[in-house]
């Protein structure tokens, strides 16, 4: 019998502050909520332009029909924009208590000491703590939450936003560029390179609150950049909405590895367009990992655009009791040699369905592209269902394409050998899932590895029997 | 402490409501190597995944017990926190993870919480053993038998043997599908393994295995049951002339359990 995760008082991350918020818009989508959203924010005229665009567009825009069932979604009942606190915290000093208790209990402050360069956490839709070590100043990066650079690098700003990821994509975009808040930017100069991961943190601590938040990373020429975030979400009674944008330009010969862990609890829709353009060998990287949520529809693209361009996905998901996980990932193959893997691995459990959704563009200036798609589905239980559902758009002759798919089953004969040395069935169920999604942990930064496992095996237990 | 008993009595055994094991005794004490011979099909197998608790296998009569403990009321991991082990003939292969993270859960699995291996001991015992077997070090961070030759799925069986120091071992056809230099190095493991303390069932096709290892008691199953035992001259026996001398002495005409008796 599957636990409701975040109902179990020993989850770590399933704690809830009192609202501290300072200011909030009524509920529900208008233009005056549009309008209040960039006043608070004090944005130029264009943005809040842009955001009545997008606004009209959202509402023309059909809800899309196919993926997971939307029909729980309610845009009326939606608080579209709460600010925590009166101003940014520059220092750990200025942050409120109670937020720095919740920071606390994710562990941020040590694992800053530890790991990080260079810290933005996202509390609701403000960053409010947002540190960046002097090394990464020193070099030129900027990394700070997207609101504040829309103030300080307007123009940078301006020249990418929107740029691949249009607010016209589709509804959700169009939602995220109407009401977006928080996120964040990083620009890596010419030659730059990050030799620490960028991170940041993400939690949603409003009842019916939406979060919006808006990523837009520039790698210039010949620079490279690891992002990380994980985001964890505390319990709530009714649906919450995550609507996010990620953007991100790979210039000529850059690097760019975006790493996330989501696992957000059981009442979460999760619709995120992620999105990544890729110069002359440039490589992008998607290492996706979703847990959680009511209902993920997340496919990370990459637009291999300029000749000898990379691009790499490796994502998991997993359903459990009630949830479905509809992900996958999107190559487009637009220029001569370019290639791309897509490692797909995902389980379901305790009547979960999860559905892999892929598609490989090869346009006709593909000459020589290669693809390699590997998707693999564990099944823990008869209950539980998957499913594979892989695009090809071939218009050039010369290409590769591979593409593999497996299905399996916990089986009796792996049970029995484990648990013959010593191990219960539920550790030994627990073992096979880990070493099923190895491909997507030996990724991970190394507190990110453990964090998962932990998640994986607090998801495993009481699972069995 | 004297090494422990594992006794087995009047074993009855079905797959799939076919009976197999048809009346099985044998007991297996601490500073005892016994070897179970026999022709394909006679049951040798099913004893071993029985004892170890297969799901696929029920016991119908009998029991089995360890230090007077009733082994068939215990589950698969149960009986190996007791100290039983069973070396596979066909070991599964479980991708992801690799042989040293599996080998320190299954010995932490024995040991009990908050009794965990320190780390920097279990690598040493793991290299000091991985050299012992003249397997390459790089197993360790291989993938639990994934991509292994036969002859390195069988040498890991009993890298866990030693590393595991089980009671009571079950080796079920640890020989099959080894060349003669891997013989003797998997010889070479399991007579380490000899003393006072530890207990082994050694079931094999071929007297070549017990050229290297010298049993006890040599036991010949036929027809689901333990028909004939001795000392090592039988397995010599057996070797120079074959099963027919014994069918012929016993009345058997056909060996297997597809006949009943």
């Amino acid at each position: 019998m599957a636990k409701n995760l975040p109902e179990i008082e020993e989850y770590k991350y399933g704690f809830r502050d009192k609202d501290v918020s300072v200011f909030r818009t009524e509920k529900g989508l208008t233009r005056e909520v549009v309008e209040q959203i960039s006043k608070m924010k004090e944005e130029p005229q264009w943005m809040l332009d842009y955001r009545l665009k997008a606004l009209e567009h959202f509402y023309k825009r059909p809800m899309p029909q196919w993926g997971g069932d939307l029909s729980g979604l309610d845009f009326d009942e939606i608080v579209y924009y709460v600010k925590p606190s009166e101003k940014q915290g520059r220092t750990w000093d200025e942050v409120p208590e109670e937020i720095k208790q919740t920071f606390d209990r994710l562990g941020i402050p040590e694992a800053e000491q530890k790991y990080l360069a260079g810290v933005s956490a996202q509390y609701e839709s403000e960053v409010v703590y947002h540190s960046l070590k002097e090394d990464l100043e020193e070099l030129g990066i900027i990394f700070m939450d997207t609101d504040s650079a829309l103030k300080e690098h307007e123009e940078l700003f301006k020249e990418y936003f929107g740029t691949v990821v249009p607010y016209s994509d589709n509804k959700f975009s169009a939602l995220n560029s109407a009401v977006w808040s928080g996120g964040s930017f990083i620009y890596v100069p010419k030659g730059v390179k990050a030799t620490t991961p960028l991170q940041a943190y993400f939690r949603i601590n409003t009842e019916n609150m939406g979060q919006f938040e808006r990523t837009l990373i520039i790698v210039d020429e010949g620079a490279s950049v690891h992002y990380v975030e994980g985001c964890t979400a505390p319990t709530y009674s009714s649906s919450s909405l995550h609507s996010a944008v990620v953007e991100i330009i790979v210039k000529k010969g850059g690097y760019c590895r975006y790493t996330t862990i989501q696992n957000w609890s059981n009442n979460v829709y999760n619709l995120v367009t992620k999105r990544a353009t890729c110069e002359a060998d440039a490589t992008m990287e998607w290492i996706d990992g979703n847990l959680g949520s009511k209902l993920t529809m997340k496919y990370p693209s990459i637009h291999l655009k300029g000749e000898g361009a990379r691009g790499n996905t490796i994502s998991i998901a997993m359903a459990g009791k009630g949830q479905v996980q509809d992900a996958g990932a999107k190559m487009y193959h637009l220029a001569p040699n370019t290639s791309s893997t897509i490692v797909s691995k995902s389980f379901s459990k305790d009547g979960g369905n999860v559905t892999y959704r892929g598609l490989v563009h090869f346009g006709r200036k593909a000459d020589g592209a290669k693809a390699n798609i590997e998707c693999d589905t564990l099944i823990l239980d008869d209950k539980s269902k998957s499913d594979t559902i892989p695009y090809n758009e071939i218009y050039n002759d010369n290409i590769s394409l591979e593409h593999e798919a497996k299905v399996s089953k916990v089986s009796e004969e792996q049970l029995f050998y484990l648990m013959s040395r010593g191990l219960t069935e539920e550790e030994a169920t627990e073992m096979i899932v880990m070493g099923f999604i190895e491909p997507f942990t030996k990724e991970l930064p190394m507190e990110y590895a453990v964090e998962m496992n932990r998640l994986i095996k607090f998801e495993m237990e009481g699972s069995i029997g | 402490m004297a090494g422990s008993v594992l006794e087995i009595k009047n074993l009855h055994v079905s797959i799939e409501d076919k009976e197999i094991l048809k009346g099985v005794d044998l007991t297996i004490k601490g500073g005892e190597f016994h070897a179970i011979m026999g022709p394909n099909g006679t049951g040798k197998s099913t004893l071993a995944s029985a004892i170890m608790g297969h799901p696929k296998y029920e016991v119908t009569e009998g029991s089995i017990t360890l230090n007077g403990e009733d082994v068939l009321e215990m589950e698969v991991d149960e009986r190996a926190r007791a100290g039983l082990f069973l070396a596979m003939q066909y070991p599964s292969e479980i991708s992801g993870v690799t042989t040293s993270d599996f080998l320190r859960s299954a010995i932490n699995a024995r040991r009990g919480e908050g009794n965990e291996i320190p780390l920097m001991k279990f690598i040493k015992e793991l290299d000091k053993d991985l050299d012992y077997l003249e397997i390459d070090k790089s197993m360790a961070t291989r993938y639990l038998n994934e991509g292994f030759s036969g002859g390195e799925k069988k040498r890991n069986e009993i890298l866990q043997l030693m590393q595991l120091k089980p009671d009571i071992a079950i080796l079920d056809e640890i020989d099959s599908g080894l060349d003669i230099d891997a013989l003797k190095v998997v010889s070479k493991g399991i007579n380490k393994m000899r003393s006072e303390e530890f207990g082994c069932l050694i079931i094999t096709h071929y007297q070549r295995l017990l050229n290297y290892i010298t049993p006890d008691f040599v036991h010949v199953m036929m027809q689901g049951r333990i028909v004939k035992s001795g000392g090592p001259e039988l397995a010599k026996r057996l070797e120079a002339e074959g099963y027919e001398w014994l069918k012929e002495e016993l009345g058997i005409k056909d060996e297997t359990v597809e006949q009943n008796a």
